[in-house]
């Protein structure tokens, strides 16, 4: 990092001579100028976008002004519903799910046993890892006839392993994309849980226990409460990451089949990038944004509720 | 009973263990059989039932950094002795090796994208959380919620302009390009976990060295900065784990020169159909430095996954 | 100034375009990244030796091909100075100027497309189509075909239950009705130990599968894309009564006699499925063909080929698939770019190609009185590139494929609705495409 001083002595005495006020800008001015340029100049020019019928693959077409057309469009289409309805199936379900799971992991690792650190790593591991490359491995598991995982179904349940197909089928497609989701991001939610379990003093647990408080007790009374706003922390970060998930679903099942799986972001790059409906796909962006925005300020006031209790 | 009364009874403890073993276990279960699937042949890879035991093969690797293809036995007879291991394997299989993949290739992007991004992620995140930590800034809170707020965004959501505007500046497919969108994601984490770290170097050292003739640029790179070293490690780690498994920007904005390894892998196809051997070992490749790193790293990971929102 | 350049190299004689292009040039050609693309590797090494020239090769796997490099078109890009483009995408790169016409070029070169089988002329190199405007020179034909084990076909065992069951015998069905049965009769049946399917067929939602491998079905069941007389009129041809027939084959083939786990399966998919032998039947795109002869699970006489079969009125048609080369018109090399096309034109370069796994498109190479003998297949690739149809080669391609995907897929695969609201759906969807095409 030393080389970040400037070796010739005039710089350096000018830099000596700078301002706490203009160092402060110097240093902060970088970011947002990056921020500015590659965020929301591009979210400005969306919007823009929006109200047009732009074809990014046709340059030469005329682009016409259409007004609020492809938001009428897009809110009057049963297709963007429908990826509405898959986008929040997706998202209780992953949810409730790893807010299960995590939870009740950091509760297990928190009883200190032995090793427990080394244990805790390996679980963490899937969610280090690229979702696509990882996404794209899990097809090859959810193969009826050679793949892992319905073999170690079969293995727990007797069923014929070629009997049921992952992402193949209507009715489990949707379950076989939460499944991965679970298995990459419950670590997730166990480390934030069991930092808040960690935050828990001793000291309160005593004063329970001399107060001759059930063990029942004490968790409903003291852990579940001051663990809540780590959790919920936790639910909103897997909320605002599921509602943009893209890179995972695409891999696994690509929507499939028909349009079982089609999440909101999926839908979005089909219309954008390969039937290039450019004006029409920026409307949806805008309002996808907009309603994760909104959805997430209304969560966070929540939390600080929580928080200040 | 022994020890404190919050501590669990051994036999809490195994129990916990025994549950937490077991989901380790399983958990770790598919990441173990993309690395074994690497030291499959191509039959034993998609053989039903899966095989569990199997001769290991080199295949996969080899198939992943060659081209090859088919050719006649007589083609083959005509040919001089394989020069290397790799070369007697593709024979066996009946073809030629043609020359080398592109995996090298996209594994060097991937590496480049990877620590120019993470590298002017913290020169330029430690700056801004150094500013933010210590100056006045008007607005301060509006700024870092809205540093914080970029990372709401789908990417999708902007990719569209971005894709128009690469394409119109040429920064489409380039490296410099991908560095600059991958910093400008990153920089959001960047900023908030170096902020939170350098909130905790006391001011009072600072202090001391402004009173001994220091400027504040001094101060800065001679006092701050070593004292944060572990922060500004650990956030590279994770500046580095994003950029290293970006797949959405990837896919849309790079094809033949910056393309790295998320969007590359699980396209790879041998010749005739899908070489999931290849696959698992271009994913083992890459899946590996990031195991390691994690598992090295383990005591800091917490803050950076949480964005700095709990602090250990 | 292009036009110019273009008249020049054409009116020299070839010595002197030589002398033209006398630096060596570095050319890349773009294509997708399959079997026949590792051959043209091996092929085009004698270019580099004739020409000092050499080449680089940018293969992009198919489930991309299009996106990618439809972008690269799209926006300008000097990445390929020569394309091996999909069939579908004429329209669009001639009217965008995204390919080199290459009329002037062949006249001067004394390149005929005479010379080349002739569905595949109007097929890869003709915009707008059965018009002599031609923007590349046919490369690879390629078309939807079927192959299935002869080896279990002539077992006596199964020989005999089949004709016990059906009344028949049990040899290559010669419609589409025959070939359900068939595909009926092994699905689920036990083979040498292991459960075997009836047939592999295209099912893939995220590219064009699914579209190829109806569509494939639906010709010969009388789906026209539009009126004939009438250009873009759809109503009553994309949806009509044999074109309904012809979805519901599809999805009742689907439903009764594929391998599970087969719901978003393409030409790869295929490859696994019928190599690993799981299945009796498998659609799939000639170029897959000379890897099964020498597979040893079903080479050696194991496979055998079939021409599409007949739909219910006896109407027979196949997908054309395959590519037609092109020079990109933002390349700055077009020079070497064409003496590559002119090299890669002659006979015994287009005999070189055939005899690596390349399906050349040169009548002197596929009318040679060898050429039905010289693989177990080329016959069957000869008769079905004389029934072919493709899909919309219009410049708003990729949105009428993309409809066409979402609608099949939801019926067949998902089950939603009925194929009569599937094809109703579709003239509705490419209906507001031409629209906004301004072509209707």
């Amino acid at each position: 990092m030393t080389d970040t001083i400037p070796a010739s002595r005039p710089i350096r005495r000018r830099i000596r001579a700078l301002s706490d006020r203009s160092i402060a800008w110097l240093f902060v001015a970088p970011t947002i100028f990056l921020l500015l340029a590659v965020n929301i100049f591009p979210l400005i020019w969306t919007i823009r976008l929006s109200f047009t019928d732009f074809r990014a693959n046709r340059p030469n077409r005329e682009v016409e002004w259409v007004g609020l057309e492809n938001y009428r469009r897009i809110l009057t289409d049963p297709d963007i519903w429908n990826t509405m309805q898959v986008t929040a199936h997706f998202l209780v379900w992953t949810i409730a799910l790893q807010v299960l799971i995590g939870f009740t992991l950091a509760w297990l690792i928190n009883r200190k046993f032995r090793g427990n650190d080394l244990w805790t790593t390996l679980i963490v591991l899937p969610m280090m890892l690229s979702p696509a490359v990882v996404g794209n491995f899990w097809t090859f598991f959810y193969q009826p006839q050679i793949g892992l995982f319905n073999y170690v179904v079969s293995f727990f349940s007797g069923v014929d392993p070629s009997s049921f197909t992952m992402i193949g089928s209507v009715t489990l497609a949707p379950w076989a994309i939460i499944i991965v989701d679970t298995w990459m991001w419950s670590p997730f939610v166990m480390l934030i849980c069991l930092a808040g379990l960690r935050s828990i003093p001793d000291y309160i647990y005593e004063a329970a226990e001399i107060d001759r408080a059930s063990k029942w007790r004490q968790f409903w009374t003291i852990t579940v409460p001051m663990v809540l706003p780590f959790l919920m922390l936790a639910v909103l970060f897997r909320g605002i990451e599921n509602f943009k998930m893209f890179d995972l679903v695409v891999q696994l099942t690509g929507g499939g089949p028909g349009s079982t799986t089609e999440l909101a972001s999926i839908n979005l790059k089909r219309e954008a990038f390969e039937k290039w409906r450019t004006g029409y796909s920026s409307a949806f962006a805008v309002i996808l944004f907009v309603t994760v925005f909104g959805l997430a300020s209304i969560y966070v006031k929540a939390l600080n509720k929580v928080k200040d209790r | 009973m022994s020890g404190s009364i919050t501590e669990p009874s051994s036999r809490q403890k195994t129990v916990a263990g025994t549950l937490v073993i077991l989901y380790a276990i399983i958990t770790i279960l598919p990441l173990v059989w993309i690395m074994m699937t690497g030291f499959k042949t191509g039959p034993d890879s998609i053989s039903y039932p899966p095989k569990v035991f199997f001769q290991p093969s080199l295949e996969g690797y080899v198939n992943l950094f060659t081209s090859r293809t088919r050719a006649t036995p007589e083609q083959l007879a005509t040919l001089p002795a394989p020069a290397n291991f790799a070369d007697e394997l593709a024979r066996d299989r009946g073809m030629i090796i043609t020359g080398p993949s592109k995996f090298g290739e996209r594994f060097l992007n991937s590496v480049i994208i990877g620590f120019g991004s993470t590298f002017l992620s913290i020169f330029l995140g430690t700056l801004a959380a150094y500013a933010f930590s210590r100056f006045k800034i008007p607005l301060k809170d509006d700024l870092l919620f809205f540093i914080l707020s970029t990372r709401m965004m789908p990417p999708i959501a902007v990719a569209i302009p971005i894709f128009l505007m690469y394409r119109s500046l040429g920064l489409s497919d380039t490296h410099l390009g991908m560095i600059l969108l991958y910093t400008a994601v990153n920089i959001s984490l960047a900023v908030w976990l170096l902020k939170g770290f350098i909130d905790e170097i006391p001011r009072e050292y600072e202090e001391a060295a402004l009173i001994d003739g220091y400027s504040r640029f001094q101060a800065f790179v001679k006092v701050v900065l070593p004292q944060a070293a572990t922060g500004i490690a650990s956030t590279a780690i994770f500046c580095l784990i994003f950029a290293w498994n970006e797949y959405a920007f990837a896919v849309l904005l790079t094809s033949g020169t910056a393309q790295t390894a998320p969007p590359f892998i699980p396209t790879i196809i041998g010749v005739g159909g899908k070489d999931w051997p290849a696959v698992a070992a271009g994913a083992t490749i890459f899946l590996l430095p990031i195991m390691i790193f994690t598992i090295l790293l383990r005591k800091h990971l917490l803050r950076g996954i949480t964005f700095g929102a709990v602090r250990k | 100034m292009k036009r110019l350049l273009l008249t020049t190299a054409a009116t020299l004689s070839v010595s002197a375009a030589f002398t033209l292009s006398a630096q060596a040039e570095s050319l890349t050609l773009c294509w997708a990244a399959w079997d026949p693309a590792n051959a043209l590797v091996e092929l085009s090494k004698d270019f580099e030796a004739a020409s000092g020239h050499t080449m680089n090769f940018e293969f992009v796997p198919w489930p991309n091909f299009a996106d990618r490099m439809l972008n690269e078109l799209n926006s300008g890009g000097k990445l390929c100075d020569l394309m091996i483009g999909d069939s579908q995408w004429i329209g669009g790169a001639a009217e965008s100027g995204h390919y080199v016409k290459l009329n002037d070029f062949f006249d001067a070169n004394a390149i005929t497309m005479d010379a080349f089988v002739p569905a595949t002329v109007t097929g890869y190199s003709e915009w707008p189509k059965n018009t002599p405007n031609y923007w590349s020179l046919p490369a690879f034909g390629d078309v939807v075909g079927w192959t299935y084990r002869k080896d279990w076909f002539e077992r006596p065992e199964i020989a005999a239950e089949f004709k016990e069951k059906y009344g028949r015998d049990l040899v290559a069905p010669a419609t589409f009705a025959e070939l359900r049965d068939i595909a009926e009769f092994f699905q689920g049946r036990e083979i040498d130990g292991k459960t075997v399917y009836g047939a592999s067929i295209y099912t893939e939602r995220g590219s064009e599968g699914i579209t190829m491998g109806a569509m494939d079905v639906l010709y010969s069941f009388g789906f026209k894309y539009e009126n004939p007389e009438k250009p873009y009129e759809m109503e009553g041809f994309v949806n009509s009564p044999g074109a309904v027939a012809g979805l519901e084959f599809y999805k009742s083939l689907y439903d009764c006699c594929t391998l599970p786990g087969s719901s978003n399966a393409y030409m790869g998919e295929g490859i696994d499925a019928y190599k690993s032998g799981q299945v009796a039947l498998q659609m799939n795109f000639a170029f897959t063909w000379p890897g099964f002869e020498v597979d040893p699970n079903v080479g050696g006489g194991k496979t055998g080929y079939l021409v599409n079969p007949a739909g219910p009125d006896g109407e027979r048609f196949a997908q054309l698939g395959g590519q037609g080369i092109s020079v990109v018109a933002y390349s700055e090399k077009q020079d070497a770019a064409l003496e590559y096309i002119k090299w890669f034109a002659q006979p015994d370069v287009q005999a070189k190609w055939w005899s690596m796994g390349g399906f050349s498109c040169l009548r002197a190479v596929v009318e040679d009185p060898s050429f039905a003998s010289s693989q177990p297949y080329a016959q069957t690739f000869l008769d079905s590139m004389a029934i072919v149809k493709d899909f919309w080669a219009e410049p708003a391609y990729a949105t009428l494929l993309q409809d066409t995907q979402k609608r099949f897929h939801d019926y067949v695969v998902a089950g939603t609705g009925t194929a009569q609201e599937a094809l109703d759906g579709l003239v509705a969807d490419w209906t507001v495409t031409f629209e906004d095409e301004g072509k209707l």
